[in-house]
């Protein structure tokens, strides 16, 4: 076991977010300080969340208790900060600074309404996102889950008009519907085999239970569908519908915080929840050794070839979302460390580049009004660093070299080959193609028009600076992080907590 | 004083509905004061009460010093059973005589006292039925109970209100009369009608190896239980329910709705317990299953049939119906921990405080916004902030999100269940609260969107919302249409209260399960 | 037949009265469209169980439960004028017989008191019930004009109700 070390960072990681809240509520009139809240509160949280990494780069783990015994249940509502937990809660805070940026601009861009009801929920829902990534039992793991879904709600309904309504009511429905239909029963079901023990230090929490093979793997499906904000079909749809929010929320809630917590949510059940070796030995009972990686697979593929359909550039990689996040799943579901270290790897990887595309699709709104990918052909001649920024972002999402993506999508690909697992080995291949299929034509079109376009004579004429600053930034840390991936790799190490 | 605590608790508002009767008609503002001072007398008889209980033990209390081997004492005990459902009912009457306040005085003064009269009666009848130990007493309370809530409902200007008093008069009164064959026939075997003495008597029988034969008892046992289901409207028989907690003035519905049929609920359980003992009931009789799966089937019927109301009171009467199946349901799991009943009886409490919530809540938006069906409360969460409030709180704990006490009781139910192994009860739980999701997401929906519902899209909005958000509406407007202070009081009371319930349950199930570790009647196999 | 209710109907005829007088009160109550029959089904039910309940405090050869110190002669007088009420509610009452001239009260001569004390109880909440649903009647008919539940239900279903 680790050493623990005591430390009331991830508490206040945690909460900065939360007392930017009412604040912001309070100088709702003044529009400057509102902002300088956000901004406050954001690097404050990622200054938090990098005070502890030198203490994880140790080997050792943070803990830090909320509330002793919640009454009734006697568990401890308790943070637990390992290496997969920083490396989400640093992809989170990091890019929260960037996206704060960008959601100034983007909104005052737009003159959108309710801007401070906007900021208030996002910060709450930071504050949701690194309690996940914190959360170091299971219980406190499902209500920080459950306080994300609900603070993210007034921010994909925003507009408040029929299309909002109904993307919000899908986006609740599937959330809500799925967490209580599998999530809520999976963990009733853990806690009374477990005794009521649901902590993540120590073995995994099923290790030492008698499980008959098929509770195991209906446990684990469970799970997996349970937590649905991991985007997994059949129960996908929520996230095409929730694109119907401000850019800033589809850029870092749904290719950042909100997915990534399903997909972490996931990890973390495959790794602490279930004992790998009896988990193996349950599917393999059953001869449905890879039930999990099917539906990822399935979901792999699917998601990919329907996102090529797309018109709506939002749409279209909210599909490459899904497309992306099975990825993870994958990684995990393999149960082998070194694909699972992949799986952590492209939370970040896949962060960092989804919301370059989507920053991008938003500051070309911001800019041109245009949201469809048939009216953006020439476009790169008018806004060259945004497209540039995109065709940076595509790279690393389809996982080519020199960016992140390459770095995270190698691991996983390293642990299909040495689990033997061809099959996935080809999905991977041929997943990737897809991604490069519907990703890069539009950066082509965009500099390449096969023929005279509007935005021919226009010249050079970008998205306000705060909307293009931060995906300038963010496109260039993709690049920088295959360069220097060190940290992150040696954080997400030692993955299952039983060997 | 102090051993007078259970007399105490069902005499004071006896006496305060005289005094209204003999002052109070003559000069209204008697009234209120009166009400107030019987009910905190009882309210804190009931707390001392528990007090008591959990400190020192069962109260036992003879009305008179007629002491038990007499046989027709009246009998009033007050145990770790009872004696938190007498403290909710304490809290939930005081805080529906807040909300009285205005209600009652604004509509017609002409009847006031009338009112405050039968609901001072309806409380003794609700508070004795839960802390008498007699089961022809039990009788004679619910029909007290009943019979002012029959005049409760029939005393609103709505003409449905009317006709819907006179179906449950028919359905309550069967209810009652079978509950009375039953103790009927308990009384022929046994000789007694005191709780503890038909049980005494029923376990010697057993010991006799006379076990099960005695068809008389298994009759009884029907019989009461069939009457009991009838007055707490499980699930084939609740045709009453809808229709008399819709039509009738709020005040009455607020004390009705979380009160009748949780007490009634109580009633099978300290039945189950106490008279015939859970041994016999879930072992000689063994219906486990087949009450689960009615209640299974009610939960479903209810939730399904809220799904289709388009009224906000009526959406909440259905889902009453779906609450009770969850404790029958819970009551009857037969887990050999006792998870699924400890559940049944928080959920008594949790629900009673989630009803209250929810009905006040219905009340205060009909009155101010003459808001009846779910449509009509567009832009709620604008108009009326604090209000919206309790609906939040409620809504959530009827769904079962932490921390609020819906989601610890549903935890304690499925925990029973799994562990009694009724997997169905476990669906049928879950659907429910899908179902709860859908249907307060939606009011929430509609509550958020305010009444501009199909306005063009991103850009064409006009700046309205942000006028008011940033201060420059006038915030008179805003604050003019919450409702009056003694509306929201309780409501905000009672949403405190499901959450404090939430976050202490641990606590609160401790007490409950005391029952489960001081009882004698459950022997063997249970204990 | 004849054995059949030599053994099944003959020792258990107070079971058989109540469980027939209930089932038409059941009947009136189901079936009946006017809202007065129906409370007279309701009233013929509780009655129905009123009987059962004073057919369980009788046995043969008892008398009625009164402490008595003065010795049997008394009982003739005691039994006219206290027990009216029960002599007339319970139909079938045993005949005060004097089987022997114990003095005080010998449980084997007398019947069952407390059946019928409870009853008493009863027949009060069942008048009370009685009350309460007449005037709910009356108000009914106030305001709906009648009291044929079909027509009450059509008003309601036409729409024909103000709030």
């Amino acid at each position: 076991m680790q050493e623990s070390v005591n430390s009331l960072l991830p508490v206040w990681a945690c909460l900065c977010s939360l007392i930017a809240v009412p604040l912001i509520v309070i100088f709702r009139k003044e529009i400057l300080l509102r902002e300088m809240i956000t901004f406050g509160a954001a690097f404050a949280k990622f200054g938090f969340v990098l005070a502890m990494v030198p203490i994880l780069l140790d080997g050792k783990v943070i803990t830090c208790s909320l509330i002793e015994g919640v009454s009734g249940l006697n568990v401890p509502i308790l943070f637990r900060v390992d290496g997969l937990g920083m490396v989400f809660a640093l992809v989170a805070s990091s890019l929260w600074i960037v996206t704060s940026l960008y959601g100034v601009g983007y909104m005052r861009g737009l003159k959108e309404h309710s801007q401070t009801r906007f900021f208030a929920f996002f910060a709450l829902s930071l504050c949701a996102t690194l309690g996940v990534a914190f959360a170091g039992n299971l219980l406190t793991l499902y209500l920080f889950y459950e306080m994300l879904s609900l603070a993210t709600w007034p921010l994909v309904t925003h507009h408040q008009d029929k299309e909002a309504r109904t993307g919000g009511r899908t986006y609740l429905s599937y959330l809500l519907g799925t967490s209580i239909a599998f999530a809520i029963p999976a963990l009733i079901f853990t806690f009374i085999k477990s005794g009521g023990d649901l902590s993540f230090a120590g073995p995994a929490i099923l290790a030492s239970t008698d499980m008959t093979a098929w509770s195991s793997v209906i446990l684990l499906m469970a799970f997996a569908f349970g937590f649905s904000k991991a985007g997994m079909m059949p129960f996908h749809s929520w996230l095409p519908g929730a694109m119907v929010a401000p850019t800033p929320v589809s850029a870092l809630l749904h290719a950042v915080a909100v997915v990534k917590v399903g997909v972490f949510c996931v990890i973390r059940v495959v790794t602490q929840v279930f004992d790998m070796t009896t988990l193996r030995q349950s599917l393999g009972a059953l001869n449905v050794n890879e039930v999990l990686c099917w539906f990822a697979s399935f979901t792999i593929i699917a998601s990919s070839l329907i996102a090529l359909t797309q018109d709506n550039l939002k749409r279209r990689l909210a599909f490459s979302t899904i497309g992306q996040l099975s990825y993870i799943i994958l990684g995990a579901a393999l149960l082998h460390d070194v694909a699972a270290q992949g799986a952590a790897l492209h939370i970040a990887a896949h962060a960092v580049g989804k919301i370059t595309l989507f920053m991008c699709a938003g500051a070309i709104f911001v800019a041109t009004g245009k949201k469809y990918l048939s009216q953006m052909v020439g476009i790169g001649r008018r806004m060259p660093i945004t497209m540039g920024a995109f065709f940076i972002g595509s790279m690393s999402v389809i996982g080519l070299p020199p960016t992140f993506g390459f770095v995270s999508k190698w691991h996983i690909f390293l642990g299909a080959l040495s689990t033997g697992q061809f099959v996935f080995v080809i999905v991977l291949i041929a997943s990737s193609i897809l991604n490069i299929a519907y990703l890069l034509p539009p950066v082509w079109k965009a500099f390449f028009p096969s023929g005279p376009t509007e935005f021919d004579d226009e010249g050079i004429k970008e998205a306000p600076w705060t909307c293009v600053a931060p995906l300038v930034i963010t496109s260039t840390l993709c690049i920088v992080l295959f360069f220097f991936p060190n940290e992150l790799i040696s954080l997400t190490k030692n993955l299952f907590a039983s060997k | 004083m102090i051993d007078q605590i259970p007399a105490i608790i069902v005499l004071a508002p006896l006496f305060g509905a005289m005094i209204i009767g003999l002052f109070g008609i003559r000069d209204h503002r008697v009234c209120l004061p009166v009400v107030f001072i019987s009910l905190l007398v009882s309210l804190g008889a009931s707390v001392a009460a528990a007090q008591q209980v959990f400190n020192v033990g069962t109260i036992n209390y003879f009305v008179g010093g007629w002491e038990k081997p007499l046989g027709i004492g009246i009998h009033l005990k007050i145990d770790a059973l009872n004696s938190l459902v007498l403290v909710v009912i304490g809290v939930v009457v005081m805080l529906v005589s807040f909300f009285s306040i205005r209600r009652v005085g604004e509509r017609d003064t002409e009847k006031t006292p009338y009112f405050y009269i039968l609901y001072l009666l309806l409380c003794v009848g609700l508070f004795g039925i839960t802390i008498t130990s007699d089961a022809f007493n039990l009788f004679v309370l619910i029909e007290v109970s009943s019979l002012t809530s029959y005049a409760l409902i029939a005393m609103g200007s709505n003409k449905r209100g009317t006709v819907a008093a006179f179906n449950y008069v028919i359905m309550g009164t069967v209810g009652a009369s079978f509950y009375l064959l039953g103790v009927g026939y308990l009384y022929l075997k046994t000789g007694s009608l005191n709780m503890d003495g038909i049980h005494a008597i029923l376990m010697l029988e057993t010991n006799d190896a006379n076990v099960g034969a005695s068809k008389a008892t298994t009759v009884a046992f029907i019989f009461i239980l069939v009457g009991i289901w009838i007055k707490m409207a499980f699930f084939p028989l609740y045709g009453w329910l809808p229709n008399a907690y819709t039509y009738c003035p709020s005040t009455s519905s607020c004390i009705l709705a979380p009160l009748m049929t949780k007490v009634s609920v109580y009633v099978m359980i300290r039945v189950m317990i106490t008279v015939f003992g859970l041994d016999w009931v879930f072992v000689e009789l063994g219906w486990s299953q087949l009450v689960v799966w009615l209640a299974v089937i009610a939960i479903l019927a209810g939730s399904m049939l809220a799904l289709a109301q388009r009224e906000i009171k009526k959406m909440l009467c259905y889902l009453i119906v779906a609450e009770v199946g969850y404790m029958v349901g819970g009551a009857w799991l037969a887990d050999p921990d006792h998870w699924g009943m400890t559940g049944a009886l928080y959920h008594i409490l949790a629900d009673a405080m989630m009803t209250l919530c929810l009905f006040l809540f219905a009340g205060i938006v009909a009155k101010r916004l003459g808001a009846f069906e779910i449509s009509d409360l567009q832009g709620l969460f604008k108009k009326m902030p604090i209000t919206s409030i309790g609906l939040v709180i409620g809504a959530l704990a009827m769904i079962g999100v932490p921390p609020t006490c819906g989601f610890f009781s549903k935890f304690y139910l499925i925990r029973g269940a799994i562990e009694g192994g009724h997997w169905e009860f476990v669906a049928a739980l879950l659907i429910s609260s899908l179902v709860n999701a859908v249907l307060f997401f939606r009011i929430f929906e509609i509550a958020y969107f305010g009444n501009k519902p199909a306005e063009g899209h991103d850009h064409s909005h006009d700046h309205s919302d942000d006028s008011i958000e940033e201060g420059k509406g006038s915030d008179s407007t805003v604050l003019g249409r919450e409702a009056s202070w003694s509306s929201l009081f309780p409501l905000l009371a009672s949403a405190a209260i499901i959450i404090l319930l939430g976050v202490f349950n641990g606590e609160v199930v401790a007490l409950i399960r005391v029952t489960f570790e001081n009882s004698n009647h459950l022997s063997g196999l249970f204990r | 037949m004849s054995e059949f209710i030599q053994t099944n109907v003959q020792p258990y005829f107070n079971f058989w009265i109540y469980v027939v007088l209930m089932m038409i009160g059941l009947w009136a109550l189901i079936a009946k469209n006017n809202l007065i029959k129906k409370l007279i089904g309701m009233s013929i039910f509780q009655t129905a169980i009123i009987l059962f309940y004073v057919s369980l405090g009788v046995k043969d050869g008892s008398t009625i439960p009164i402490l008595d110190h003065h010795g049997p002669e008394h009982h003739e007088t005691a039994d006219a004028g206290h027990d009216d009420v029960h002599e007339k509610e319970h139909g079938k009452k045993a005949e005060p017989h004097h089987a022997d001239d114990h003095v005080g009260p010998n449980p084997d001569t007398i019947a069952n008191p407390l059946p019928h004390v409870l009853m008493l109880t009863a027949i009060v909440v069942g008048v009370s019930t009685l009350g309460v649903a007449l005037a709910i009647g009356q108000m009914i008919f106030k305001e709906f004009g009648t009291l044929e539940e079909n027509e009450i239900l059509e008003q309601i279903k036409a729409g024909n109700v103000d709030d």
